[in-house]
């Protein structure tokens, strides 16, 4: 890769966008929804120089259904959206998920359930990392929590999406998609647009046809498909991204992911400044979750406090990862609310006390 | 002359064919093929009838039906 | 003697693959599936289509044309073929729908698609009822009809009038071609294939979009036989859903 030595001043919308343009996304669909409009509004105008066709679909179905298409021929497209406009693109991640589709969808998470609010909210994790949709399947799951994380992970979603052949979300905030902060964009070498698309659409010139479906009505099929996805989840378990902080030495760890693993870093760097013995285990990947290196921290006996933007999820993959030598608390921040490091440091406060 | 062959394991039975043929030779024959559908048929002597027109295998929607056909002489043979 | 110069006039084109269909006796889908394997043969465009079927009865279309094919949920042919023909727009892109999934669950997916004058065509089968669910009220299931779900037969007042879907997507901006045909008769059909010709080549000329809407006979789920299915076309559906081309921009001599 290439450092492009300036930095620019950008919200994280505009920085999944111009990151998927980096990637080579050549078709983007799109619906209006706060708070991750700057991502249509910035393809809109970008994705046509770079030789791409942005499409503003009718309705959030149409546009993932379009991404369904592109995917099936072999480009590499994105979508994006907010919450309830991500539950009306479960129909199509569904079959992207069965039809082994790649493309890659954003979710800037707002507050719900229902209409909710416009705010950040994480109440998204369980519909992203268990499928969303019906039938068993699963997404990988990206939780960037800064706006070069933003950039950096969307690029990365499309070499993901292609290398397993399953789609791949990448799940943010209204504080990531609205903050504006500085990014230091960068260009990726050597994207093949090609390789590995022996099973896309490209018409049947002098080759067998090519069939991309979900229906396995044969006696079976079924099963077998089934099988194979499972094989493709199990093979993605290797593919972890979290990050450390302060956990060394630390007593407690607190779990936190994205914008609020953010906050919480600061709160625990504001902990540190006070002699607290606290660290941070921020999971990257949401799916996979990173359970073994959790678990080797609870092997050293720490304890677990997990903190999110909604009413208890992600604690349960905590709880999983850990189940054979330790639990963790849980402290939740209510959707509608803006946190800030304060509140983070309340709980871990109560918690640390409450040895 | 001309002539048609039903591929009588593709042939449903439906008999759309016996009503458009101009000279009406298609009947539903006696046979059952594998899948337990009572073919159509032409019966040997009428086939001579057959104008090759097409209009039998252009209504069947199972491809069931392949036409062949004869220029007259009196047209010049190709 | 007569026999050497006998031809071949009337064979199944190549793009068919040959084997048996699923379809029931008397169901014109086969005949639709003809008809647009020879135009892709005529047009010369096989190698380079990318075909989307639907959900009901005509899913399987993908067994039976010698393309590349992806499978749509129910009601987003339109909106997938959109994705295929963003991502491939030199490729011929066509998507083939029933009645239950194009004119309901599907309405908003093929009403953008035309008015975007996306450069696809769609091939429309009308035959009044939801097939492979077993014969429920469709939106295009006429008046007084008996269907699964409307066992009384369709009422204007409690279920509205049957959709005339030609009609709709004829008056929107991006259709180039929209024309209704009927399968029950070779003079039908032999029309039939000029209209979807038309609907493919506006494709191919950049003119926008063609839709096709073709009347068919679903026998079983009408439990009738299929002479009697056949006939009813004619006696009640084409009053109903009158046949003719209802836009033709190539006809206009301009783009959409």
């Amino acid at each position: 890769m290439t450092k492009q030595p300036e930095r620019i001043f950008v919200k994280g919308n505009e920085a999944v966008a111009r990151g998927a343009l980096a990637a080579h996304c050549k078709c983007f669909f799109g619906y209006p929804i706060t708070p991750q409009n700057e991502i249509p509004e910035f393809l809109s105008a970008e994705m046509p120089k770079a030789g791409g066709r942005f499409v503003q679909a009718e309705s959030e179905v149409a546009a993932a259904n379009m991404l369904l298409g592109a995917g099936a021929c072999g480009i590499r497209a994105m979508t994006s959206s907010s919450s309830p406009g991500i539950s009306l693109k479960q129909e199509a991640i569904s079959y992207m998920a069965g039809s082994e589709i790649p493309a890659v969808i954003v979710n800037m998470n707002r507050g719900g359930p229902g209409l909710g609010d416009i705010g950040p909210a994480q109440g998204d994790y369980y519909q992203s990392t268990r499928g969303g949709g019906h039938g068993d399947y699963r997404l990988l799951v990206l939780a960037p929590s800064t706006g070069q994380e933003a950039y950096d992970l969307t690029i990365k979603a499309f070499d993901l999406t292609f290398k397993y052949r399953n789609p791949v979300m990448i799940l943010g905030d209204a504080i990531l998609g609205q903050m504006k902060e500085a990014i230091i964009p960068w260009q990726p070498e050597n994207i093949d647009d090609e390789a590995g698309r022996d099973w896309s659409l490209t018409g049947a010139d002098k080759r067998e046809k090519r069939l991309i479906k979900s229906l396995f009505l044969e006696e079976g099929a079924l099963a077998e498909q089934n099988r194979t996805l499972q094989t493709k989840y199990d093979d993605m378990q290797s593919y972890v991204e979290y990050e450390e902080f302060e956990t060394e030495d630390a007593e407690l760890v607190v779990c936190a992911y994205g914008s609020i693993g953010r906050i919480a870093k600061s709160a625990v760097r504001s902990l540190r400044a006070q002699g607290k013995k606290v660290g941070l285990f921020r999971p990257i990947t949401l799916y996979p979750f990173p359970s073994e290196p959790l678990l080797a921290l609870a092997r050293q006996g720490k304890r677990f406090l997990t903190i999110e933007h909604n009413l208890g999820q992600m604690v349960d993959d905590v709880r999983l990862a850990i189940r054979t030598v330790a639990d963790s608390e849980f402290a939740p921040i209510f959707p509608g609310n803006l946190p800030v490091p304060e509140d983070i440091e309340g709980p871990v406060l109560k918690c640390l006390e409450g040895k | 002359m001309s002539r048609i062959v039903i591929q009588e394991d593709r042939c449903k039975g439906c008999l759309l064919c016996t009503t458009v043929c101009p000279t009406q030779i298609i009947v539903q024959s006696d046979r059952f093929n594998q899948s337990g559908y009572k073919v159509a048929e032409v019966p040997g002597p009428d086939m001579e009838k057959c104008l090759g027109c097409t209009s039998c295998a252009l209504i069947c929607p199972d491809l069931a039906i392949k036409v062949y056909k004869t220029p007259k002489k009196n047209k010049g043979a190709a | 003697m007569s026999e050497m110069n006998e031809k071949l006039v009337f064979d199944r084109p190549q793009a068919v693959i040959d084997r048996p269909t699923h379809y029931c006796p008397g169901c014109h889908h086969g005949v639709a599936h003809r008809l647009v394997a020879e135009l892709l043969e005529e047009l010369d465009v096989v190698e380079k289509t990318l075909l989307v079927t639907s959900i009901g009865c005509s899913v399987f279309l993908y067994n039976y044309l010698n393309v590349d094919a992806v499978e749509a949920p129910h009601g987003r042919a339109p909106a997938v073929a959109t994705g295929v023909k963003a991502a491939r727009n030199d490729k011929f892109v066509f998507a083939y729908q029933g009645d239950g999934d194009l004119a309901s669950i599907g309405m908003a997916e093929i009403l953008h698609a035309a008015n975007r004058g996306e450069r696809i065509a769609v091939v429309f089968v009308n035959n009044t009822v939801y097939g492979m669910t077993g014969g429920q009220m469709a939106p295009t299931t006429l008046i007084g009809q008996k269907t699964t779900t409307c066992p009384e037969g369709r009422c204007l007042e409690r279920e509205g009038a049957p959709i005339r879907m030609t009609e709709i997507i004829a008056g929107l901006g991006g259709t180039a071609f929209a024309g209704r045909a009927s399968l029950d008769s070779v003079k039908n059909i032999r029309t039939a294939k000029k209209y979807i010709r038309k609907a493919f080549q506006c494709q191919l000329e950049d003119r926008g979009f063609g839709f096709v809407e073709l009347l068919s006979a679903c026998p079983t789920n009408w439990k009738m036989t299929p002479l009697k299915a056949n006939e009813r076309i004619a006696d009640a559906m084409i009053p109903y859903f009158p046949l003719g081309v209802f836009k033709d921009v190539t006809e206009e001599g301009g783009e959409c």
